[in-house]
């Protein structure tokens, strides 16, 4: 028997092994070791390890992190922030969920970390309502890391202050865009705004903030802790690192796994999760969530990083993993997708608002047997449009399943614009 | 055709309530940015699940903000609505990870169970049916929601089995 890929738990080491609300049972396990470390560096020093470390976003765009705080740290203000992006809505995607429920002392110390290299006294956890159970559960741990000296003032006896808030989301996809997330901060209607000026200069309430996803923060304190060169020794050349997948659908083991980028995803499905569940074919899988890629069967030997999963042709986005078996129909699935953003689109930009509707309607004629060639080339020359023009990435990526589709299951598309059922 | 609504929809709310309601929104005066965690206590307190007009607008004065941004936000968000709800919202996902692994079959279920369509409330106002995007459980699909209780790795006869307990 061929033995089984194993994990490497760097974000999720904890998971399990500890008391999650208990902050001795963190600093047990070297918990907050990062941060006074991290008390130890001036703010150049910590941004440089972390631009060293090659970390970047772990949220979707994969931006690098230093070069964030590096924007932050550089603007001068009487205030600025840290908000922690725990709205992981893209559907297929249940990483943040799982680290927030095992180790949040592990996010309080990135974000700690990150005030103090940019020089923010503040931070919010901007977190999904869907997420109920989570709320005192995290009270009750930043009670306790308050109790301890850990958060507050004069954070282990240094002269650093940072405290953190729980902000609530209220069920909208579009509110994981940075700006939009910030707007539902400030207790508005959560529509993206303009850029620039970015979040990092002027942000929450006009002030420099630095917007990171929970799984990019949790990485921080390892990095201070074991270096940069430790980090980057994991992973790939371009995406150093571990990245959480979560492996969902039509599999046999669906769960949530740590692998270091560049981890096949042919491995990932079929060793880790023991291949297409009941004894289905394999007919695709979407890759990055609802806004991620479709791809074929025999496109899926590929390694998993953001670099290697452009190059072909499809996006590694929050890590989502979905799989579809035979017994379902791409035409019917990219319907579900667009009825998805047509419900989530918040309205503010024509190309979003209009494309995503426009986009479903034609889908739905190929869903009815009646969508043409024609069908096809407008949907292709909306897509481009809308990737183009829209105001924010909700309606820049949310064409990517309808283009991908069309272009790797171009005879499933055929099929039923000639009235045929796939 | 009518949709099922519940018997309370389109009355005014009881000045009980809506004491209580000030009350609880008095404590965010002065603080707008917090208006999305006042909704949210607000719609779980009051047994409707909805911020129906007279609710909104005694939140608008306690919180000391104009009525029209209550209603920016109640209408902007999937959580909050004005239309009043049943005791119970029940929330089944959606999304494609749950689409391609039985969520109409559950979302079918559930619906013959109490015997309303989606959007719609029971007469007892026990019950109302909604869909909804993404629970992010998705490892566990399908999903849904009862109010604050999520489930997940539903069959039918699961489903609505969890819906004969409430």
């Amino acid at each position: 028997m061929k033995k089984s890929m194993q994990e490497m738990r760097v974000v999720l080491r904890n998971a399990g092994k500890i008391d999650p609300v208990k902050v001795e049972d963190y600093v047990a396990q070297g918990g907050y070791k990062g941060l006074q470390k991290a008390l130890s560096l001036s703010q150049d020093q910590i941004i440089d390890i972390i631009k060293n470390s090659g970390l970047r976003g772990r949220g979707g765009a994969g931006f690098p992190t230093g070069m964030k705080w590096s924007f932050t740290k550089g603007v001068s203000a009487d205030q600025k922030y840290i908000v922690c992006n725990a709205d992981e809505g893209e559907p297929g995607t249940s990483k943040d969920l799982q680290i927030m429920k095992f180790d949040p002392n592990s996010l309080f110390e990135g974000m700690a970390i990150a005030g103090f290299a940019v020089g923010a006294t503040y931070g919010y956890i901007y977190l999904r309502y869907e997420y109920p159970s989570l709320f005192p559960l995290l009270e009750e741990a930043l009670k306790n890391a308050r109790a301890k000296g850990y958060l507050g003032k004069n954070i282990m006896g240094s002269s650093f202050d940072f405290d953190i808030e729980i902000r609530s989301g209220a069920g909208a996809y579009v509110c994981g865009e940075e700006t939009a997330l910030i707007e539902s901060i400030e207790g508005k209607r959560g529509e993206p705004r303009y850029k620039p000026p970015y979040p990092g200069v002027a942000g929450l309430w006009g002030k420099p903030t630095v917007v990171n996803n929970v799984e990019t923060l949790v990485n921080v304190p390892q990095i201070l802790v074991n270096g940069a060169e430790w980090f980057k020794g994991i992973g790939t050349a371009a995406c150093a690192g571990t990245k959480i997948f979560t492996l969902c659908g039509n599999v046999a083991k669906p769960g949530v796994y740590e692998f270091p980028f560049g981890v096949n995803l042919k491995t990932i499905i079929e060793e880790v999760g023991g291949g297409v569940a009941n004894g289905k074919g394999l007919l695709a899988v979407q890759t990055g969530g609802s806004s991620g890629t479709i791809i074929r069967a025999d496109q899926i030997d590929m390694a998993m990083d953001i670099d290697n999963c452009a190059k072909f042709g499809a996006s590694l986005g929050s890590g989502s993993v979905l799989v579809i078996d035979d017994s379902n129909c791409i035409v019917d699935l990219v319907n579900n997708l667009m009825e998805f953003f047509v419900h989530e689109s918040c309205g503010k930009c024509t190309p979003c608002r209009e494309g995503n509707q426009r986009l479903l309607e034609f889908n739905k004629k190929f869903v009815d047997g009646v969508g043409t060639q024609k069908d096809i080339d407008q949907m292709l020359s909306l897509s481009d449009t809308m990737m183009q023009a829209a105001l924010c990435g909700l309606g820049q990526a949310s064409p990517t399943p309808v283009v991908t589709a069309i272009k790797n299951f171009k005879d499933k598309y055929c099929k039923h614009a000639e009235g045929g059922k796939c | 055709m009518q949709q099922k609504s519940c018997s309370c929809s389109g009355k005014p709310t009881d000045a009980a309530i809506l004491a209580e309601v000030q009350k609880l929104a008095s404590q965010y005066k002065g603080q707008p940015d917090k208006l999305i965690q006042v909704l949210k206590e607000v719609q779980a307190m009051v047994g409707f699940n909805a911020i129906p007009k007279d609710v909104g607008v005694t939140i608008a004065f306690a919180v000391g903000i104009p009525v029209k941004n209550v209603y920016d936000v109640v209408s902007f968000y999937a959580m909050f609505t004005d239309n009043c709800r049943g005791k119970y919202v029940i929330r089944i996902c959606k999304s494609a990870p749950c689409h391609v692994k039985g969520a109409q079959e559950v979302m079918d279920a559930i619906s013959e169970e109490i015997g309303i369509g989606f959007g719609e409330t029971t007469a007892d106002c026990k019950f109302t049916l909604e869909t909804c995007e993404c629970l992010g459980i998705c490892a566990e699909s399908p999903a849904m929601m009862v109010n604050d209780d999520v489930y997940s790795n539903l069959t039918p006869a699961k489903a609505k089995e969890i819906i004969k307990a409430y």
